[in-house]
């Protein structure tokens, strides 16, 4: 009776190459001259002024190859006179898991439909983590986030909060997927 | 006297000049080569302010080396508690000053005539000629060895003096890398001391000069094209860079056998090894490449073939020729650079056996090819 000779099982692949790749040097060959073509084709693209690199050279450039949705810089959106849409309600501030939303709201008896406007409504940049919770949460469509990052490196972490000015600098005009009916504005008490 | 005086100053001010700014400019090189060679665009960050202004110079982020410089320069000279005191503080120059010397046997240039170059002088220095080279030695190329391995000695005092078992790993790797790789060097260089029957440097390029075969330039290259690429390899070994870097192998040694160093102690390390990448290079061009030689140049002028002359002056016919040398060498540097950024390390028992059992061999049959050619073309020609 013949027993077949124990054979070790083996889970690795046996390294499979030719005698032409084991003599090693035309493979480094092979190899340099890959290298080298695509330092030469780079070289020449950056000699005769165009970019020789993949890398976008931020912050001073920024691609433009943005997710539509894509959740970068925060904005308030507006009513046609140009007043925040947002009421105060503070829910934003709320539920944000880095804390880095604060507003002041402030009466406006001016305006009996939103009487609460707010005063102040400041983004640490420094804290934000871009989750979007805060657009979830608000109850008015106020706050959204445009594709577009916000221009991040600075030196000082006081200059990273995004400000209501700032924050309102996006125009609803141009912004087709809402339409703003114009509303009239009338003071608290006053008649129609 | 005097005149010969001044003249090794002005060459040793230029070899020194020339070496440590290869040294500094390498850095930036090594940089902005890997970048473009990967589809990126490297350093470029570090400006220099004109003060009261807001211009900022950024010239490529040339300035990456002058920082570089400072940072090595300002920080905390760390040494470990155990260390060698002497050893220790010696190791870093007995690495750095043999690859400065190795370049007083290289030839830079051709013959310079004082009195030609500055007609103003030409009293003084009479009809004195002096080849580019700040010392003209018979046994150059034995000179370019012996301090090729005085090296090793700073290498393995930096890796014992530490005492961390990482420097003294890295520099037991060192020792053996650096030997087995020398007698390579050693064996490839031989072919040429055959053809050339000479170990000045200096007649070695001499010999280098016009052309074979009417279009070839008569180059070591042309000649011995597998010493060539031999004796690069083992260069690149013997300088311990990637594929060869496993004496300061990072995922393995943390840096090797300067891993308790630090500021200007280490950058003494990184200075000599891109220092000798110039190096190396000047070798490999003195060696393979012809030198200062350019084909058709004599020191009159270019002849073409067919009796075209075209006169230069002698100052024309200087500049000329230093700048082909350091064409050349730029060019073997920024080869050696593109190595490094393509090949994977090796293994350690990789690299003994690469040297031991294919480069050993094959140094062995070119040379007793080279010597069996020699003696054929010999016989037929006496």
């Amino acid at each position: 009776m013949s027993r077949k000779p124990y054979k070790r099982k083996q889970y690795w692949n046996e390294p499979a190459m030719t005698w032409w790749e084991r003599a090693y040097l035309f493979e480094i060959v092979r190899g340099l001259s890959i290298t080298g073509g695509v330092f030469l084709r780079n070289m020449w693209r950056w000699i005769s002024g165009r970019k020789g690199a993949l890398t976008i050279y931020y912050p001073e450039e920024t691609r433009a190859d943005y997710a539509t949705h894509n959740r970068g810089k925060h904005i308030l959106t507006q009513r046609p006179d140009g007043s925040p849409q947002c009421i105060a309600c503070n829910m934003c501030a709320t539920v944000c898991p880095a804390v880095c939303i604060e507003i002041d709201a402030a009466f406006d008896p001016e305006d009996a439909a939103h009487p609460k406007y707010p005063a102040r409504f400041e983004i640490d940049y420094s804290r934000c983590i871009f989750c979007g919770l805060c657009v979830e949460a608000c109850p008015e469509d106020a706050i959204r986030m445009v594709k577009e990052v916000p221009g991040l490196p600075l030196y000082d972490r006081g200059d990273m909060w995004l400000r209501k000015d700032e924050l309102l600098s996006w125009h609803p005009q141009r912004d087709v997927a809402k339409p703003y009916p114009a509303r009239e504005r009338r003071p608290i008490g006053g008649s129609a | 006297m005097i005149q010969d005086l001044v003249i090794y100053a002005v060459y040793i001010g230029y070899a020194l000049g020339l070496l440590l700014t290869f040294g500094t400019v390498l850095t930036w090189v090594e940089r902005k080569q890997a970048a473009i060679m990967s589809d990126r665009i490297g350093a470029n960050r570090a400006y220099v302010r004109i003060p009261f202004t807001q211009v900022k110079l950024v010239w490529l982020g040339l300035f990456h080396g002058l920082a570089d410089g400072l940072k090595m320069m300002l920080k905390e000279d760390f040494r470990p508690r155990s260390h060698d005191r002497v050893a220790y503080a010696l190791a870093p120059w007995l690495a750095f000053a043999p690859v400065l010397l190795v370049f007083a046997v290289i030839p830079f240039g051709g013959t310079l005539v004082p009195a030609r170059l500055v007609p103003a002088l030409s009293e003084w220095f009479g009809d004195r000629t002096y080849a580019m080279q700040i010392a003209r030695l018979d046994a150059g190329l034995l000179i370019v060895f012996a301090f090729g391995g005085v090296g090793i000695i700073g290498t393995m005092l930096a890796g014992w003096s530490s005492s961390n078992k990482f420097s003294l790993l890295g520099a037991l790797r060192a020792g053996s890398q650096m030997i087995s790789y020398e007698l390579i060097m050693g064996l490839t260089v031989l072919g040429l001391i055959l053809i050339y029957g000479t170990l000045d440097l200096t007649s070695m390029v001499e010999q280098q000069s016009g052309t074979v075969l009417g279009c070839l330039p008569a180059w070591g290259i042309v000649y011995q094209p597998f010493a060539a690429i031999l004796f690069l390899t083992a260069a690149i070994a013997e300088n311990k860079r990637i594929p060869f870097d496993l004496p300061e192998a990072e995922s393995e040694l943390i840096a090797g056998y300067f891993t308790e160093y630090s500021a200007m102690k280490m950058g003494l390390f990184m200075f000599a090894e891109f220092i000798e990448i110039a190096i190396i290079a000047a070798l490999f061009t003195t060696l393979f490449l012809g030198g200062y030689n350019l084909p058709y140049l004599t020191d009159s002028g270019f002849v073409f073939p067919g009796n075209h002359a075209v006169d230069l002056p002698h100052a024309a016919v200087v500049v000329i020729q230093l700048l082909t040398f350091l064409v050349k060498v730029f060019v073997m540097c920024s080869f050696q650079i593109l190595v490094r950024w393509t090949l994977p390390r090796f293994r350690w028992d990789q690299v003994l056996r690469f040297a031991w059992k294919f480069m050993f061999p094959l140094a062995l049959i070119n040379l007793a090819v080279t010597a069996v050619a020699v003696w054929a073309l010999q016989s037929v020609t006496a």
